[in-house]
């Protein structure tokens, strides 16, 4: 079954695949994962804020972005950010954003939904007595999400965090619809010039299952040890 | 913003011949709904089994179920819907590969074997943990009882676990829905692909993708109704 294949195409694309493709995924992953994780945070603040309109806005911020598939929010955002940057700036034509800009706005938006459900856990799962606590010291509401809940919420949650970063990795492959050369972009690539769908794409199937296995291994030995003991 | 709306574009004709753009749509709709029904039976049937290997006593079963769902969870969807697109069909002896490959609407069955085959290492996790969160004394009272294994599956545990689980499930099943959107760089013309093909011959971006988003949000909506339906109907009277 394997007499046909031809292995030396993937030797032949190795710096192209990693040196352009992967730097592409992993800087996009690193960039959206930081990025999502900070806007999220503050959207899972805003949602447990109990001010009602700010309450409602993140609300339905996390709900639209959760009920929609991610290619319909990529094509949304590469037509829709041209628009914003021209509205912001003033410009009377839409502004020009590289498609790299775009992903990545992309990505950091998007994956601020399910960070932010992530971080309002986290949140939540500190005890009412450490807040009260912290108000009885006299602690204004930002100390105390600073040097008390988000510390140990962040604690809490970074096996999740890190477990949804592992899913936005695997997501950035998406950037595909925008003919973007990132890993599977790059193994698409060669594979269509060359005519090697199955080695490259087989190829391809096998890096990803490495580095996720081997992550999500990594991530289930860090949540034996970083658990809070109750 | 120098974006010129019409929202009458629905009503214009559709570049394809037949219909309005409207009507394209609501086709890209039907496959979206199809592609999601059907592979969510295989994911369903399927990932029980996995999630029950998972938990049966048996050393080589569990290992068989973990093997499959670490295999299916660590590949990008989009990267084995191209396995099952483009690789597949290679591999397999070459009549079969080429039957494959000429069969009518083949990325409409293309996209529901792949999202079924994902989408079961997701529901299989949620089926072993609904299994592992009954105490203990249920699976020992079933065997008490003189119950086979099977039918202390079938009887005790699979009852429970599955109204235990009916809110992830639906959670996934919202998921399978909208992984569907991944098959349109397999050429399956879903809702997706639909209002990306109606803004790419009208130009109307914004209306386009409008109307996709706002379809997906009903779909969502009547997917949570009936769950919600479906908790109430099958709940134990006088349960939690």
């Amino acid at each position: 079954m394997f007499a046909h294949f031809d292995f030396s195409v993937i030797g032949a694309s190795l710096p192209y695949l990693f040196g352009q493709g992967m730097v592409f995924t992993v800087t996009l992953t690193a960039l959206a994962a930081t990025g999502g994780i900070v806007f999220g945070t503050a959207l899972a603040m805003m949602r447990l804020s109990g001010i009602p309109g700010v309450t409602h806005a993140a609300k339905v911020y996390v709900e639209l972005m959760r009920s929609l598939p991610l290619v319909l929010v990529i094509f949304w955002f590469y037509f829709l950010v041209p628009y914003i940057g021209a509205w912001a700036t003033g410009s009377a034509t839409p502004i020009q954003v590289g498609a790299f800009s775009s992903a990545l706005i992309t990505f950091t938006l998007f994956e601020a939904a399910y960070f932010a459900e992530i971080m309002r856990a986290g949140i939540q799962s500190i005890p009412k007595g450490q807040t009260a606590a912290a108000s009885a010291l006299g602690m204004s509401y930002a100390q105390t999400m600073r040097l008390v809940v988000l510390p140990q919420a962040f604690r809490n949650m970074l096996p999740l965090l890190l477990t949804q970063t592992i899913v936005l990795f695997q997501d950035t492959s998406l950037v595909y619809v925008l003919s973007l050369t990132d890993f599977l972009g790059a193994a698409s690539k060669v594979a269509q010039r060359d005519g090697r769908l199955v080695e490259m794409y087989l190829f391809a199937a096998l890096v990803y299952f490495a580095v996720c296995f081997t992550a999500s291994l990594l991530v289930r030995r860090l949540q034996t040890r970083v658990a809070i003991i109750r | 913003m120098n974006y010129t709306w019409n929202w009458g574009i629905f009503q214009e004709p559709s570049p394809e011949g037949v219909g309005t753009y409207a009507d394209m749509l609501l086709s890209g709709l039907s496959w979206t709904i199809a592609t999601a029904l059907a592979s969510w039976v295989i994911a369903f049937t399927l990932g029980s089994v996995i999630g029950v290997l998972r938990t049966l006593p048996s050393r080589a079963a569990n290992a068989v179920g973990t093997a499959y769902v670490e295999l299916f969870r660590n590949v990008p969807l989009l990267v084995q819907m191209f396995l099952w697109y483009f690789v597949l069909p290679e591999i397999l002896p070459a009549g079969l590969g080429t039957a494959v490959k000429q069969l009518p609407d083949a990325p409409f069955y293309t996209a529901v074997l792949c999202l079924g085959f994902f989408t079961a290492s997701r529901v299989a996790e949620q089926v072993r943990a609904g299994i592992q969160s009954l105490p203990r004394g249920q699976r020992m009272a079933g065997t008490a009882l003189g119950f086979t294994t099977a039918q202390t599956y079938r009887h005790v545990l699979l009852p429970n676990a599955y109204r235990i689980i009916l809110p992830p499930l639906t959670s996934e099943f919202l998921n399978n829905l909208k992984n569907t959107s991944v098959a349109l760089t397999i050429g399956l013309l879903e809702l997706t692909a639909r209002a990306r093909s109606m803004q790419e011959f009208s130009f109307q971006v914004f209306e386009a993708f409008t109307a996709a988003t706002l379809l997906y949000l009903v779909l969502n909506l009547v997917v949570v109704a009936g769950a919600t339906l479906l908790e109430r109907t099958v709940a134990v009277p006088g349960g939690r």
